[in-house]
């Protein structure tokens, strides 16, 4: 049962492989563009929220999918733990990271492969960040460790509801957004019309 | 499936964008058993040149010595060469590969070098303080229903635009 267990050039090839569909679909989307990225934040491209919940939406049912068919060994699927604390203070940098840079981590990458000088500016600051990070963290390592730490805790056990439920109201909640994202624009597309 | 593509900048729809890159993702968890990644790839990068050159600070510092042995034998290395690869291939075919600075109407070159610069310092120690990015947290954490991803997630956005009117500026 997957998932598998992989070794030597198959392992490299299996990685690339998944890279590469991953920077097809960031290319595609636009995100090579730190324009479109920033756009989200003022309201004037909603693309960064719409390909994101599609994606969460589509690889979680695929997922909840295949363990219920008995194709996927769900307990041996990679968990984020919970760490409150960390997660949502360098969750609230990265958000500042990006309005300021125009990127985050994996789309300053595929900008800086189609030559972007932008992007390679923001990795060059991503190591400084990086390195930083790794000589200051000593300094607080308990509230890195400890703050809000939850372990292995998911939407479903938080909620007190099936994983089943917990995707049905996950994906309702996304079409919700998509739906609003939609009128919006719609709704700003007729008022730029009446401007002219 | 068969994305959508405009004539004049051939990209995709974001929705089928969003399906593709969620098949990818799906397609991570059931090969490999991991999600996706990339600030963890860039700190290994960092991690390998810091013990060439500095390995006794390495090896004392509580959190880079956990990367010290082999920090380049992990799958993020070739998911990030897959992503250049990617995103190489699929700028190039549609014409978007050349050297230029994408950057806002009333913004010079050289402030968005800067900016682009301070804002990856900044999007570094986040992505590192908070154990991943948008793709090691917000995808792959959000998609397996990690409580601290989707903490993580609305956070990125809030902090995102509670700076947004400050830099309104470099971007509009």
């Amino acid at each position: 049962m997957a998932p598998f267990e992989w070794s030597g050039v198959a392992f490299f090839l299996v990685n690339v492989l998944i890279g590469a569909g991953f920077g097809v679909a960031l290319e595609r989307s636009g995100f090579g563009d730190s324009r479109r990225i920033a756009g989200q934040f003022y309201l004037t491209d909603l693309t960064v929220v719409r390909v994101m919940f599609t994606a969460i939406v589509v690889a979680m049912l695929l997922t909840l999918w295949a363990s219920a068919l008995g194709w996927l060994d769900l307990d041996r699927v990679w968990i984020d733990e919970t760490y409150l604390g960390s997660g949502i203070l360098g969750g609230a940098l990265l958000g500042i990271g990006m309005v300021v840079g125009g990127y985050c981590p994996g789309t300053s990458l595929v900008a800086t492969s189609t030559l972007k000088l932008d992007g390679l500016f923001f990795i060059a600051g991503l190591f400084v960040g990086i390195v930083a990070f790794g000589e200051v963290v000593p300094k607080f390592w308990e509230f890195f460790q400890q703050a809000g730490f939850r372990g292995t805790y998911t939407l479903d056990q938080w909620l007190g509801i099936s994983k089943g439920e917990t995707a049905v109201l996950v994906t309702a909640v996304a079409l919700f957004t998509f739906w609003g994202a939609d009128t919006y624009e719609a709704a700003r597309g007729n008022r730029d019309k009446a401007r002219d | 499936m068969r994305p959508v593509s405009s004539p004049e900048n051939r990209l995709w729809n974001p929705y089928l964008g969003g399906a593709f890159l969620g098949f990818v993702l799906f397609a991570a968890f059931f090969l490999t058993g991991h999600g996706l990644g990339a600030s963890g790839g860039f700190a290994r990068i960092a991690a390998a040149v810091m013990n060439v050159v500095i390995p006794d600070h390495v090896r004392l510092s509580p959190y880079l010595s956990h990367y010290s042995t082999a920090p380049l034998q992990h799958w993020i290395i070739p998911l990030l060469v897959g992503v250049a690869l990617g995103g190489f291939t699929s700028g190039k075919l549609a014409g978007r590969c050349r050297v230029e600075t994408l950057r806002g109407p009333n913004i010079s070159v050289g402030a968005r070098w800067t900016l682009a610069f301070a804002g990856g310092i900044i999007a570094g120690f986040g992505a590192r303080l908070a154990r991943g990015c948008t793709s090691g947290q917000a995808l792959t954490g959000g998609a397996t229903l990690a409580v601290g991803s989707w903490a993580f997630m609305l956070a990125a956005f809030a902090g995102g635009y509670a700076v947004a009117w400050l830099f309104r500026k470099a971007w509009n």
